[in-house]
């Protein structure tokens, strides 16, 4: 099933989720919504829920209680085998150490996603090597990634995140171990390739600044929604 | 903002009529209110007046006649005085968003309400600026004419964060006092 194009339709949408680590709940009650194409941030302060919300809509952990649609399917009843399959195929995910593998090159990073679904090697680094050009780090393919700075190992992740065309990117305090003009850069790529490509983005940040290169946002307050701000 | 340093400052590179000055500071100040011709013929005759610029001819290049003018040398030394003066730090002020935190505190109010209505409005202005600033053939100045905006946003937003985390305590304090 799909609704892209259909901006009136949630692409991803969670209704009352509660979670709880040991005893700590993360989550008690949060509803969120991702239309296609948009970027939304997802803002609070440490403990609010943010990154729990954000595993739970991007399938890698259930909710102990509520909903999470994705696409008219319910994400929080699929199988191991079909969750896996859809975070391969449909969803990006960038956290905020890039978590490339240290012992392959940037341009094989990047072509990694395309090696697990299948495409030969030479289509797969050729695909990556032009991702790794939208995110002006193309210079970089051949370098380790303890060669990079933070802001050049960020860009190659969100290549990484974005080079199987997913229809959702989920980011993680993507700049959050970043200066101010790497973050400036970063953001810039990943706003500037999502919305060229028709992608979501799911935005988790605690900077204002971050936030504001969004098209909307909602503020986690001890597990809940505190605000929806309006689309500016 | 001084008016009349901003045009000490453009007339350092050569003389200039009013028209070109007023067209000269809407380019470089993209951010800032665009200047009315009558600021800058005001302004300029007043540095004339206080020996800081003077005539340097007229011309109309076909078109009307207009006058150039030039700084001197004591425009000079003021410019660079000025442009070298600390600039005050902010005061410590009770700004307009405490006092309605104060003000809905003692009036029964919902100042958690107020705030996150306030962040909403300093978020929407926030998303603004770095549209422009990130929109294609943006210029530097501008880029950093929004970034100075927005740190201010964000600093705003750090305060009202912390506010809203202490809203338990400076409501006892308030309703004790």
């Amino acid at each position: 099933m799909s609704n892209q194009g259909d901006t009136s339709v949630p692409l991803l949408a969670a209704r009352d989720l509660a979670k709880t680590h040991g005893r700590t709940r993360a989550l008690s009650g949060a509803s969120a919504e991702l239309r296609a194409g948009e970027i939304l941030a997802v803002t609070g302060t440490s403990g609010s829920g943010k990154s729990t919300l954000l595993h739970c809509l991007a399938g890698i952990v259930r909710p102990d209680e509520g909903t999470v649609t994705y696409a008219g399917e319910r994400l929080d009843e699929l199988s191991e085998k079909r969750l896996s399959e859809l975070r391969r195929t449909e969803f990006g995910v960038v956290f905020q150490f890039g978590q490339l593998i240290p012992e392959l090159r940037a341009v094989d990073n990047v072509a990694l996603p395309l090696l697990l679904a299948g495409a030969s090697r030479t289509d797969a680094r050729a695909t990556a090597g032009e991702w790794l050009e939208r995110f002006g780090v193309r210079g970089q393919g051949e370098s380790r990634p303890g060669e990079l700075s933070g802001g050049q190992s960020q860009r190659v992740a969100l290549a990484r995140a974005l080079v199987t065309a997913p229809r959702i990117v989920f980011a993680d305090e993507p700049t959050g171990a970043l200066d101010s003009l790497a973050s400036e850069q970063v953001m810039t790529a990943l706003v500037g390739t999502a919305r060229e490509a028709g992608t979501a983005v799911l935005l988790i940040t605690h900077d204002a600044q971050v936030a504001a290169y969004a098209d909307r946002e909602i503020r986690l307050t001890d597990g809940t929604v505190a605000t929806a701000g309006v689309a500016a | 903002m001084s008016t009349r340093h901003i045009l000490l400052g453009l007339l350092a590179g050569g003389p200039s009529h009013g028209y070109d000055l007023k067209r000269r500071h809407d380019e470089r100040f993209p951010q800032a209110r665009p200047l009315a011709y009558g600021q800058v013929y005001t302004t300029l005759q007043r540095l004339v007046r206080d020996g800081l610029a003077e005539v340097d001819g007229t011309g109309s290049d076909g078109g009307p006649e207009r006058t150039a003018y030039r700084s001197t040398v004591d425009g000079s030394r003021e410019l660079a005085r000025w442009a070298g003066e600390i600039a005050p730090p902010a005061p410590f002020v009770t700004n307009e968003i405490f006092a309605k935190v104060v003000v809905s505190i003692l009036a029964d109010g919902d100042p958690e309400a107020y705030l996150r209505a306030q962040r909403a409005a300093h978020m929407e202005r926030m998303r603004e600026l770095t549209a422009v600033k990130t929109a294609k053939g943006s210029d530097l100045a501008t880029v950093l004419s929004a970034d100075y905006a927005l740190n201010h946003l964000d600093a705003d937003l750090r305060w009202m964060a912390t506010t809203a985390a202490r809203l338990t305590t400076l409501t006892a304090e308030v309703d004790t006092a």
